[in-house]
């Protein structure tokens, strides 16, 4: 059997939403300094709810195949529902990861909710930013 | 879909003069070389015959060859089995720090009995200096354990100047030859070692077996207690079908010698000069010429090795990687750090090794599929982006 799911393949070699928000409401970027991915994840949020997710990624296939999914997953969600995604929820909607990268590679909730807590300490101009 | 195989250091296809060379043993001839009666005959035969192919090829004696069952347990019997005969003596091994983990890990099993165990350092190609394993050598030195070549970055050692510091100093000398023997010449007198380590997986032999040769009149405790097999070095019914492989490899190995290294070494060479010249930001892992014929290795900056593995997979091409991504444990490759890589270049770290069935087309097609599958994997990388913004790729 392959290592990684169809799930994953699909995802690392059709990543979604690979690139950089220009003027993001929130960066968050997620690193493991003993495997070495690097994930950096950009938000722009509007009435409450991310309106776009974008992610940059160094690692390995199931680094971008997460941080991918985790995009998928959070793009159109209310910050409190995309506070909710865990590791363990990319995960099953990976069709799982191997075990030794449960933890490593799958840091892309992780950066997602940097970026929003990134958002949230912001002082805001008002509900509507002018966007 | 073009396939290109370029992990021969991994696995490597049997040659078929190697197949044919089995197969009986597999088949009719399956008695026990133990045996006294005509089926063992057979069998014993093909071991015997085998232990002269192999000390032809490395100009050792028969009876100095004593099979196991791979490269790993040769290495562990080597280390293990001639400290402990020694301990009396002395209890201090000296290895490289970049050895295969199965004289590494041998070598920290004697520190938990009770031996001390120093690494000597390698340049920046991944190069041991003789005199660096001179400075560490002590009055209880038993055992100096290190490489011909790394499999990973190709580097070849300077083994015959290390062996006279130390006979100079009577210290027992095993070299790990895996990578080399039935690559390159190797040659038990001129090495001037006293163990040798060789498996024939590398050139083109089955799996499942490995040699140790070991210098006549050298002590050896066994690490596996049983029958008199192998002269009691090694206890265990023989495995005979992949005895007379390794037989037929070394001889074949030695029949092909120049063709194979000529051939490799011409397409390596391309690959060294020309991935750089196609990719930017490559950096050339281990010694630029003196490697193994077949052994291109590199470090690709800003991105991972594993994903690179993926995508040329996905074009039909089988390459490896020593990144922290690629290996079950999640570490880069110990190599590539102990030759002052950091572990962020390491991560980029991508292997090539050919065998004599690739072809200068496997080249053209290798190099054309490396450029968009970098890019790609440049595109996302937010390392590229902090080089391309700041000018600074370093940490």
């Amino acid at each position: 059997m392959p290592i990684y799911s169809e799930r994953v393949m699909d995802h690392f070699t059709n990543p979604r939403n690979v690139g950089e928000i220009e003027n993001p409401d929130g960066v968050g970027e997620e690193g493991n300094p003993v495997c070495g991915d690097m994930m950096t994840f950009y938000i722009k949020v509007k009435d409450n709810r991310l309106e776009d997710v974008k992610f940059k990624t160094f690692g390995c296939g199931a680094a971008i195949a997460v941080s991918s999914m985790v995009s998928e997953m959070a793009k159109g969600k209310t910050l409190e529902e995309a506070m909710k995604i865990t590791p363990q929820t990319v995960a099953d909607e990976l069709e799982g990861l191997p075990k030794n990268k449960l933890h490593c590679s799958n840091l892309g909730a992780q950066a997602l909710q940097k970026a929003i807590q990134d958002y949230r300490s912001k002082p805001k101009k008002g509900d509507n930013n002018g966007d | 879909m073009r396939k290109v195989y370029m992990d021969n250091a991994a696995a490597m296809p049997l040659h078929p003069e190697v197949t044919e060379a089995m197969l009986p043993y597999l088949g009719d001839v399956f008695g026990n070389p133990s045996s006294l009666h005509d089926w063992g005959d057979g069998a014993r035969e093909a071991v015997e015959a085998a232990h002269g192919q192999v000390a032809r090829l490395i100009g050792g004696n028969a009876d100095e060859v004593i099979f196991t069952g791979s490269g790993t347990e040769s290495n562990n019997l080597a280390v293990k089995g001639l400290a402990l005969a020694q301990q009396k003596k002395g209890k201090h091994v000296v290895v490289s720090a970049i050895e295969h983990f199965s004289v590494l890990h041998s070598a920290r099993t004697l520190a938990k009995w009770g031996f001390e165990v120093s690494e000597v350092p390698v340049d920046r190609h991944g190069v041991v200096d003789p005199d660096d394993v001179r400075s560490v050598l002590r009055d209880d030195t038993v055992l100096v354990s290190i490489m011909h070549a790394n499999g990973e970055v190709g580097s070849i050692q300077p083994i015959a100047e290390i062996s006279k510091v130390l006979r100079e100093r009577g210290v027992l000398f095993h070299t790990d030859a895996v990578a080399t023997t039935g690559t390159i010449p190797v040659e038990v007198g001129e090495l001037g070692v006293d163990a040798l380590s060789l498996a024939p997986n590398q050139f083109y032999g089955p799996k499942g077996v490995g040699a140790l040769w070991l210098r006549k009149g050298v002590r050896l405790i066994p690490l596996i207690d049983g029958g008199i097999q192998e002269g009691g070095r090694r206890a265990g019914t023989e495995n005979v079908p992949a005895i007379a492989g390794l037989g037929k490899a070394s001889e074949l190995a030695g029949i092909h010698m120049t063709e194979r290294m000529n051939h490799l070494t011409r397409l390596r060479n391309r690959m060294l000069t020309e991935l750089p010249q196609k990719v930017d930001h490559v950096i050339i892992t281990g010694h630029p010429e003196n490697r193994l014929p077949g052994h291109a290795s590199f470090c690709v900056r800003f991105v991972e090795g594993e994903a690179m593995l993926m995508l040329l997979n996905s074009r039909g091409i089988a390459v490896s990687s020593g990144s922290a991504c690629t290996s079950r444990a999640l570490k880069a490759s110990h190599v590539l750090i102990a030759m002052g890589l950091s572990h962020e270049i390491a991560q980029g770290s991508i292997l090539f090794t050919l065998a004599t069935d690739n072809t200068g087309q496997d080249v053209d097609y290798v190099l054309e599929a490396m450029p968009p599958a970098v890019d790609r994997l440049r595109q996302m990388s937010p390392l590229y982006d902090k080089y391309l913004k700041t000018g600074k790729g370093d940490r």
